[in-house]
């Protein structure tokens, strides 16, 4: 059980901004923070990493004081045992990927993590390669597979995903998933992706002006209430296109792009790049079999 | 026959100057690009001064402060055995207080340009500081330190006012060979100081020469 309640005052792009988060995290749990830049999320990780020292609250994770304002205590970013996926990835240049590996591994630990991580993460082509030489997924994967090295009990993601194309991001998504399973991660990820978030994420703490506003799962978050379709995706709106008196919109979703007919009042409010839900009611599925 | 004194002892003083300064200089440039203290600014102003200061106002002081009728000098003399004034050194102290912004700047920009989460990462794995910055920084700002330790070398060779009032012109022993050329002159000895400034000359070119092929990148093809 991961217990946070801290206060720290900021000074974000528009002025000074306070800080001000109460979150708890389950063990085992996959948890999303989301909101707008600016909002506190990567501060909120950082805090949690001990990157950065809050002016008030405290910090408990199972059961240790990580950080306590009123007993002084800071306990260091390197004796918490935190895996850290930063957003630059912050893979060490001049070392192989190998190297980058080993280089995170303990005093005494024993190797045959990293060659066990490398596998899982399908490194084992790249190792004597060096980070520039990667493309941005493959980047992240090592990034990925260095935080776990020391096979910490909480992963933490800030925005890992964010710069990469759609098709690696998706299989990015099942290794990171596949990772947290098999090491019993407890993961608190950074997402602006709806979709992401629905696939990966048990819950989601909406943040805004450095406040937690709403928190749940994602179905409550991001879904309206009163959709009782059955069927329901979220997706981006690529294309908006009038044919005589419907518009035609191109959507994608997850990987596919779909063209869905929608009328004038619904077209209005909307535009290019919009995060729609598209539901359809369950009475008249095309069924197909395989 | 050339003396070549002055000029080997203007290269060892250069080395010995350099390697003093790469000592220093590494760990002050890091806790420059790390620190948030208020006196950072003051440290750097300090760091700097031997830029815009004439180089006679500095080896004045010393000349002052390690004066052996002086206390600093007399107690240098007397606990530690050392006359600075005069002396080889002396030159080496001085000139590495006169070089040291052309050390701690490159290095502390390289530090400061690196990106932070390079070093928070390592942080994150528990190493130390100095792990840190041993493994992880100062292999990624390699041209920074190329381009420090070879300013400081190049600087310390055409070094001149500092030595002339700290060092004096022994021979052998302060003599180094920019003093020599002004000596020379002063003789009326033209071929004498034609020799030292041509040797200063090429040996100054080809190592800022070297420094821009490999910083630039045209030396890679030959060790790839």
């Amino acid at each position: 059980m991961i217990s946070m309640d801290v206060q720290k005052r900021l000074m974000g792009a528009d002025g000074p901004m306070e800080l001000d988060i109460q979150l708890q995290l389950e063990q085992g749990q996959f948890a999303t923070l989301y909101g707008p830049s600016g909002a506190g999320k990567t501060s909120t990780l950082r805090v949690l990493a001990g990157l950065m020292k809050p002016d008030k609250g405290h910090v408990t994770v199972y059961g240790e004081p990580w950080f306590d304002a009123q007993k002084n205590i800071h306990r260091p970013p390197g004796e918490r045992g935190i895996g850290f996926v930063f957003q630059d990835y912050a893979l060490f240049p001049h070392m192989t990927i190998l190297q980058n590996l080993q280089f995170a591994l303990g005093k005494g630990q024993n190797s045959d993590i990293v060659n066990r991580l490398m596998e899982i993460t399908a490194l084992e082509g790249l190792r004597d390669r060096k980070p520039p030489e990667l493309s941005g997924g493959q980047q992240q994967r090592v990034a990925l597979a260095r935080a776990l090295v020391q096979q910490p009990k909480l992963l933490l993601l800030d925005e890992p995903l964010a710069a990469l194309d759609l098709e690696t991001r998706l299989t990015l998504q099942d290794y990171l998933f596949e990772l947290h399973r098999e090491f019993g991660l407890t993961t608190l990820l950074i997402s602006h992706d709806v979709g992401e978030i629905m696939k990966l994420s048990g819950l989601v703490f909406q943040l805004a002006d450095g406040r937690i506003a709403k928190k749940g799962p994602p179905g409550d978050i991001f879904l309206p209430k009163r959709v009782s379709g059955k069927f329901q995706f979220t997706g981006e709106v690529l294309k908006i296109e009038r044919e005589e008196v419907v518009y035609v919109l191109t959507i994608r979703i997850q990987n596919t792009v779909v063209k869905v007919v929608a009328g004038e009042a619904e077209v209005r409010s909307l535009q290019v790049g919009d995060k729609v839900l598209v539901a359809s009611k369950a009475f008249n599925p095309i069924l197909y079999k395989l | 026959m050339m003396d070549w004194q002055p000029l080997l002892l203007t290269f060892e003083l250069a080395t010995v100057t350099t390697a003093f300064l790469l000592l220093l200089g590494i760990p002050l440039a890091y806790w420059l690009s790390v620190t948030r203290s208020r006196v950072k600014p003051l440290v750097e102003t300090l760091v700097s001064m031997p830029l815009v200061l004439p180089p006679t106002v500095l080896g004045f002081y010393f000349l002052i402060a390690f004066s052996p009728g002086n206390a600093f000098g007399h107690w240098l003399n007397d606990w530690l055995g050392l006359k600075l004034v005069f002396s080889f050194g002396g030159l080496v102290l001085a000139s590495v207080i006169y070089s040291l912004p052309f050390m701690v700047h490159p290095i502390q920009s390289g530090l400061s340009g690196l990106p932070a989460s390079l070093g928070e990462a390592a942080g994150l794995m528990g190493k130390s500081r100095f792990t840190i910055l041993r493994k992880v920084l100062l292999p990624n700002i390699k041209t920074s330190l190329l381009t420090g330790i070879v300013l400081s070398f190049a600087h310390t060779v055409g070094e001149f006012g500092v030595v002339l009032m700290i060092g004096g012109n022994i021979p052998g022993k302060t003599r180094v060979a920019s003093i020599a050329i002004y000596d020379e002159v002063e003789a009326l000895n033209y071929g004498a100081a034609n020799f030292y400034s041509i040797v200063l000359f090429l040996i100054t070119f080809c190592i800022l020469l070297l420094v821009y092929l490999v910083n630039g990148g045209y030396l890679k093809k030959f060790w790839r």
